[in-house]
């Protein structure tokens, strides 16, 4: 087991992609600040200087403090505190741990359903690529945070009394629905051109069945596109939930998301309080930004046209 | 050409149906409307008389062509939220929006297209670089946060602009326009600058990858050949050939300029169809939320619809009867 892993290693480090890495300063700043992003919104519950959930700790006294640096900041309140006194520092770990979750799944989502949806449509061919195809035509016409807020709307509708869960679940197949077009579309490409090739014949001849042929054989084959399609979505997702949060249609105001924080910080804007919504609004530029250059490096280096 | 017309108009037709549809199933989706007129104490024989008034009653597909049919002159019914009717409510915000979006394009139009144009002429010096890379900000920064960075610099540091609502506005006709007095200008400066950055980015970097490639080309190569002055190979050549998919880009993103005015009147408490929309969404009031939702779609086919026939003007391979394989 130990020497696949390690023979793995090597051919990853030996690959085209981790040379073109590490000699991409851009590429290399934009992972580790992508990764301390990912780290600091996991360990947020042991990161974080307080606890901005638990009601207990709270202290009205000292609600509108600035950051430390200013006259009136206090240490412990690093990045100074929101109207109730939370400490914008620990809210902010903690938003971007909900915005990750959320863009993460809602990507996740989409991969899975957009790649099932574009392997069996590219495959298949016939009426059910024909519908498929006109659906994603449609859909794609229209900007995703329209499409994202009107499912939110349908589901608010379904659900009236959602809350927490159920409206987490609303909102990351809101983003879903509109996200997994895009996957279908790269992948029913992708796959026109790998079905007519010898190696897909062969293995139809051999006898593969057909739902193994399409996961064994032409899935890897098609999966470069869908990758970085990914990490650009992983970037547009997150940003589209702050957006949607942001409009008060997003995550339950309990668990507050970056988007969440910048709408709450917004009203005390005009109060000359611009910590509470400007610290975590570059916390959420930093992780887009990362993402996106990321995502453009991706796209770069597997593009063989551009070698 | 007209089968072209054709097509692309049943295509249209059909795009709306389906929208139509949609919104169609809102109103089946909300529950029992009958419920929200009236009270606990009904009787049933009441409630299944007022059923067959509506017209509750019939099959769904009488119900839905009832709906269209409604639907085509404007009236969608009334709002729940505030009791008025829905076709008002959205006439008397649509100037705002369309204002809004129509300064925003023309602005990003106006920026974009020089800028893209310039950076790709400069593509190895240095300025035509840092263009692109704050471009990529441009591209990354959320709407919401770039219109909350522009009112914390320039109404709350500087104290230049005002942060919310129209300002003084000016009736003509049914149209309440802001466009005819400074203070709406003013009110509209930093809502059209939001909405137009974004747009601003994505118009340069496309009309610089498009130009570059242009520029590639062999007829401009030999236009170069040929000893013509670079001004006419840059402006004369490249750029009109250019210009399609821009116009194309451009046309499609006026549509999403108005969808993205959504975020945008929410942070400026801008007073038009996207503010409406949002509270639409929260309430959550249906009639409002369909007549959006058609009322878009219809502005999306339109724009489609007109960039698909501009193409066909402006590219003459589309004029003339194309071979098969050649047309789109």
């Amino acid at each position: 087991m130990r020497s696949v892993a390690v023979a793995r290693w090597r051919r990853l480090r030996e690959s085209d992609l981790a040379w073109d890495f590490v000699r991409s300063p851009t590429a290399v700043l934009a992972a580790v600040v992508a990764l301390l992003c990912l780290a600091g919104a996991v360990l947020a519950p042991w990161l974080a200087p307080h606890d901005p959930f638990d009601l207990a700790t709270l202290d009205l006294a000292d609600s509108h403090l600035p950051p430390a640096w200013q006259a009136d900041g206090r240490a412990t309140y690093l990045l100074g505190t929101d109207d109730q006194g939370r400490d914008i520092l620990s809210a902010l770990l903690y938003g971007a741990r909900i915005s990750l979750l959320v863009g993460l799944s809602s990507v996740a989502l989409s991969v899975l359903l957009g790649v099932s949806a574009g392997l069996v449509s590219g495959y298949v061919g016939g009426v059910v690529d024909a519908v498929l195809m006109r659906v994603c035509d449609v859909m794609l016409s229209f900007p995703p945070i329209l499409v994202a807020l009107l499912v939110d709307g349908i589901g608010r509708l379904l659900f009236p009394q959602a809350r927490d869960v159920l409206a987490f679940a609303v909102l990351i197949l809101a983003l879903t629905f509109t996200e997994w077009v895009r996957y279908a579309r790269t992948v029913r490409g992708a796959t026109l051109v790998e079905r007519h090739k010898d190696y897909v014949q062969a293995a139809r001849l051999a006898g593969v069945p057909r739902w193994r042929l399409l996961r064994r054989h032409i899935l890897p084959n098609v999966l470069g596109p869908v990758l970085v399609l990914a990490t650009i979505q992983v970037g547009q997702a997150i940003i589209a939930e702050a957006t949607l949060s942001f409009l008060g249609v997003g995550v339950p105001p309990t668990t507050p998301s970056l988007g969440t924080l910048i709408r709450i910080g917004n009203d005390f804007l005009h109060a000359g309080e611009w910590w509470i919504t400007l610290f975590p609004g570059a916390a959420l530029v930093l992780i887009a930004m990362s993402v996106n250059l990321l995502g453009d490096w991706l796209r770069d280096a597997l593009n063989p046209r551009l070698r | 050409m007209l089968s072209f017309i054709l097509r692309r108009l049943a295509q249209a037709v059909l795009v709306m149906l389906a929208v139509g549809m949609g919104a169609f199933s809102l109103f089946q989706y909300v529950g029992d409307p009958v419920g929200h007129m009236v009270g606990q104490d009904t009787s049933t024989e009441q409630r299944e008389r007022l059923r067959t008034e509506l017209g509750l009653d019939r099959s769904a597909p009488v119900q839905f062509a009832h709906f269209v049919g409604h639907a085509l002159t404007g009236d969608f019914g009334v709002s729940l939220r505030q009791g008025r009717e829905v076709s008002v409510l959205i006439a008397e915000r649509l100037p705002a929006t369309l204002e809004l979006s129509l300064v925003a394009a023309v602005l990003a139009m106006a920026i974009g297209i020089p800028l893209g144009v310039y950076a790709a002429l400069r593509r190895q010096h240095w300025d035509a670089k840092l263009t692109m890379a704050v471009s990529l900000l441009g591209v990354s920064l959320p709407t919401f946060l770039i219109g909350i960075v522009l009112i914390e610099v320039f109404s709350v540091l500087l104290g230049w602009l005002p942060s919310y609502g129209r300002g003084a506005t000016v009736q003509v006709g049914a149209w309440s326009t802001g466009l005819l007095t400074a203070d709406g200008w003013r009110h509209l400066a930093l809502p059209a600058s939001t909405l137009a950055i974004y747009q601003v980015a994505l118009l340069m970097r496309l009309v610089r990858a498009e130009m570059l490639e242009v520029l590639r080309s062999d007829y401009v190569k030999f236009a170069r050949a040929r000893g013509l002055p670079d001004r006419v190979v840059h402006f004369g050549h490249a750029l009109r050939n250019t210009l399609m998919p821009v116009l194309t880009i451009s046309g499609l993103q006026l549509g999403s300029l108005i969808a993205f005015s959504v975020i945008t009147e929410t942070v400026f408490a801008w007073p038009g169809m996207g503010t409406l929309f949002i509270q639409a969404v929260q309430f959550p009031d249906v009639p409002v939320m369909a007549a959006y939702l058609c009322l878009i779609a219809l502005v999306f086919v339109v724009i489609n619809l007109v960039v698909d026939l501009l193409y066909a003007v402006v590219d003459p391979r589309l004029r003339v009867r194309a071979p098969a394989g050649a047309a789109r």
